[in-house]
């Protein structure tokens, strides 16, 4: 009698707040056996966040000059030796200045005519810097960097960004204090309609359109600003295909006889679906070597076997030291198949 | 499935002179007449298949306009000759034990949009919104947003834990397997979710060609879980602290901030199901956190952990991205809401009309702050509007279908379609969206989209301001 006592009193009580509607009424006690309880160690190991107030942030250290051997070796390759590169990720470093330090606002973001946003252009809070940077970087192998070594990266960020000296070593100790000279600081607004809470975080405000549902002559005639570049026309591949071939229309090209294009070689298409081509281009380098690469390297010899065993176990130092991971879900068979193909030039039709 | 090859006699025709290669089926379901008839069927079959192999010749416009290519005669060869399909043994029950759509069907798919992105791992893939019906997505054609690539997680060692900022913020921190959520009490919900950067690439100008890559990162599925509430009520969580953090377990470990108001009305869910089965692995297999009305991006797949904290976190995709550049060169952050929007699926751009005559206009409209009102569609890019059909039942923060009967007269229109949510919001013009936010934002552009139609009948992607 006690337990059901227990169980059924708090429902009731649940029952009458107001949010409770839409949801059966049961005690924050009931579901037993349901969980359990987290280890202290536990949490630690996944309670990672860092906030702006740098709540979170471990104890550490790291120098520009730790940080730069760390760049060159783990993120030069995507990032650009100097974190300015467009190849594979949109460039981390540039268009900050030193009067965007004093003021806390990068004044490249009002220029209409400035070409491209930096995430230094960006980025308010260094706490965003660091904590992105120690959960998912570097991009293939997310978590690896020591508390230390992530001090070191964000550090020679900054100093690429002109933002602290060759000689610093930023730390927790440190921290609050170069916040304070981040180029773009001040560049966040909270005043918008967009926020779906009213917790205080934004000061909210009506949505900034108020277009109304006029039904006839709501102005005098319909003028066409913008139309499809003539490049986007085929940017997409063919339209044809990406209608349904029956029903109330078409794609265009469909009705105009058959224009198929060669279909792909089917060892690009293993490759393309083995998600070999994320990080290989077929004739230039991206995460790894371009295919061509490869293919000019082991030219003449009898690689095949060995280079198929280091597809499936992944490898690292023979073309710098990102690794590659290994393709244990990859079958054997498919491994010698792409390693064959990727010798013989990577055709892809 | 190979029995079924053979019985095709335009593939095997010495398949005709071996009746014994039919394969009986259990329990002699077919009587010695029928088998009879279904022999007789295929000879009835060849003669067909001839008829079909002339129109094949005349390329698919003759099948596009297949009245016109009725024998005046006697009349149209797939009426007058039996069938394969209605005089032979269809396949079993079980051929393919989990469904997949016709073999016709194999153009309907999620698309890239090419050098937007350099690697496939982050990156996106579209809807092709021009090719569905009514409001739910079909789960395969889900649009996908990684940014460190999927994993299909081992739902046996997935976990999700439950901690404070500060620890008093949960008295109770826990851990949950799949087996603890799957017990507790579970809603059912149809949401759509949209990402923010949907229609990103139309802020400045004409970009893409068609609905598939303008608005295509929207999906709307009905989504299975426990609200959150629940969840950290059962953790003994202060529910007066103002936010959650959702995190990850992927590499990127996506993290966002979410106000906690949504989770004590209970909107938000941890959800493992998609559509009446678990949700696929590139939408978060096996939990993922619903955020009804809210960018997709806080819609966190493969959820492992939650926390209650009193300030928000400042991530890297609500402080670098996901922030919506303003003309005076202030990123507006935290704008989370979808507001609402509608676009025409059918006619669209990269399509064409065949001919003169009737059809019916028909899209999707949705609104992140609550229903969908009304649908107006205009036919002459904005100075004429009529009120469209709304098909019910309309849900809140969910896709709604419209539809409008058009006769097309042969002259060149601009179609677009104009959504009012239930708060009074009126879909903006781009003219309208642009005086205020500018073109250089990438986020949240939810301005009416028109498409041309010229006079030979190809629709394409044009602006109006």
């Amino acid at each position: 009698m006690f337990k059901f006592s227990k169980s059924f009193m708090p429902a009731i009580t649940l029952a009458l707040l107001p949010f409770a509607t839409t949801t059966p009424s049961i005690a924050a006690d009931k579901y037993t056996g349901v969980g359990r309880a987290a280890t202290p160690a536990e949490i630690q190991a996944w309670d990672i966040d860092v906030r702006p107030d740098f709540k979170g942030l471990p104890k550490g250290s790291g120098s520009v000059e730790q940080g730069q051997v760390i760049w060159e070796n783990k993120c030069a390759s995507c990032h650009g030796t100097f974190g300015e590169s467009n190849t594979v990720f949109t460039p981390l470093v540039g268009g900050t200045t030193k009067d965007d330090v004093k003021t806390g606002n990068v004044a490249n973001l009002k220029r209409a005519d400035y070409p491209g946003r930096t995430t230094m252009m960006k980025v308010a809070s260094l706490s965003t810097l660091w904590d992105y940077i120690h959960r998912a970087m570097p991009w293939n192998a997310p978590k690896t960097l020591s508390d230390d070594e992530v001090y070191a990266v964000v550090a020679y960020l900054l100093n690429l960004s002109e933002i602290v000296p060759d000689d610093f070593t930023l730390s927790d100790s440190n921290i609050r204090e170069v916040q304070k000279l981040m180029p773009n600081r001040n560049g966040m607004s909270l005043k918008h309609a967009m926020w779906p809470g009213k917790s205080g975080l934004v000061t909210a405000t009506p949505p900034d359109t108020k277009n109304t549902a006029c039904m006839s002559n709501c102005k005098p005639a319909a003028k066409v600003s913008s139309t499809l570049p003539d490049y986007a026309k085929t940017s997409h591949g063919e339209l044809a295909p990406q209608t349904r071939p029956f029903g109330q229309t078409r794609g265009q090209g469909a009705a105009a006889g058959s224009s198929a294009k060669p279909a792909h070689n089917p060892d690009y298409a293993l490759a393309e679906k083995s998600g070999c081509l994320a990080c290989h281009g077929i004739n230039q380098k991206i995460v790894g070597p371009g295919f061509n690469e490869v293919a000019d390297k082991y030219k003449g010899q009898d690689a095949a076997a060995k280079l198929a065993t280091k597809v499936k176990n992944g490898g690292v130092g023979v073309w710098g030291s990102i690794p590659m991971p290994a393709q244990t879900d990859l079958k054997d068979s498919d491994a010698q198949t792409l390693v064959k193909w990727i010798l013989s030039g990577a055709p892809t039709q | 499935m190979a029995e079924h090859e053979e019985l095709t006699p335009v593939e095997t025709p010495e398949g005709l002179k071996q009746p014994g290669r039919i394969q009986k089926a259990p329990e002699n379901f077919l009587t010695p007449t029928e088998i009879e008839s279904v022999t007789q069927g295929r000879r009835n079959f060849l003669r067909g298949s001839l008829f079909a192999a002339v129109a094949a010749m005349t390329g698919r416009h003759a099948f596009a306009q297949g009245s016109d290519a009725v024998n005046a005669a006697s009349g149209d060869p797939y009426i007058l000759q039996p069938q394969t399909w209605a005089t032979t043994l269809g396949k079993g029950v079980a051929t393919a034990p989990y469904g997949l759509p016709s073999k016709y069907e194999a153009d309907v798919i999620r698309r890239q949009s090419p050098g937007l992105t350099q690697t496939t791992q982050s990156s996106v893939s579209f809807s092709p919104l021009q090719s569905m019906f009514g409001i739910i997505t079909a789960s395969g054609l889900h649009f996908e947003r990684h940014h460190q690539g999927w994993y299909d997680i081992d739902p046996t060692q997935h976990r999700l834990m439950v901690n404070g900022s500060s620890p008093e913020f949960v008295k109770k921190p826990k851990v949950y397997t799949m087996d603890d959520i799957m017990r507790m009490p579970f809603v059912s919900r149809i949401h759509f979710i949209e990402c923010g950067a949907n229609t990103g690439m139309e802020w400045g100008n004409v970009a893409v060609p068609t609905v598939q890559y303008t608005h295509g990162m929207l999906s709307c599925s009905e989504f299975t879980g426990v609200p959150l509430r629940l969840i950290l009520e059962d953790c003994g969580a202060n529910m007066s602290k103002k936010f959650v953090l959702a995190e990850g377990a992927d590499g990127s470990a996506m993290t966002r901030t979410i106000p906690m108001e949504m989770v004590l009305n209970d909107e938000v869910l941890v959800a493992y199901g998609m559509n009446g089965e678990m949700m696929r692995p590139e939408n978060g297999y096996p939990l993922r956190l619903v955020v009804p009305g809210v960018q997709g991006v806080s819609w966190v797949k493969w959820l492992r952990r939650i926390e209650v904290g009193d300030q928000p976190y400042g991530t890297k995709d609500e402080a670098v991205h996901y922030i919506d550049l303003m003309p005076d060169g202030q990123h507006r952050q935290y704008t989370s809401v979808q507001e609402c929007k509608s676009v025409i699926c059918t006619p669209s751009g990269g399509q064409k009309l065949l001919e003169k005559g009737y059809y019916t206009i028909s899209g999707l409209a949705w609104s992140g702050r609550g229903k969908v009102r009304q649908v107006d569609v205009s036919t002459d890019g904005g100075i004429n509007w009529k009120r469209a059909k709304l098909e019910t039942p309309v849900q809140s923060k969910a896709l709604t279908r419209f539809s409008l009967p058009w006769n097309w007269d042969g002259k060149a229109v601009i179609l677009q379609s104009r959504a009012v949510d239930d708060t009074g919001y009126v879909q903006p013009t781009y003219g309208q969206l642009r005086a205020v936010r500018g073109t250089r934002s990438i986020y949240h552009n939810n301005a009416i989209q028109s498409w041309g139609v010229a006079e030979n009948g190809d629709v394409s992607n044009v602006q109006v301001l």
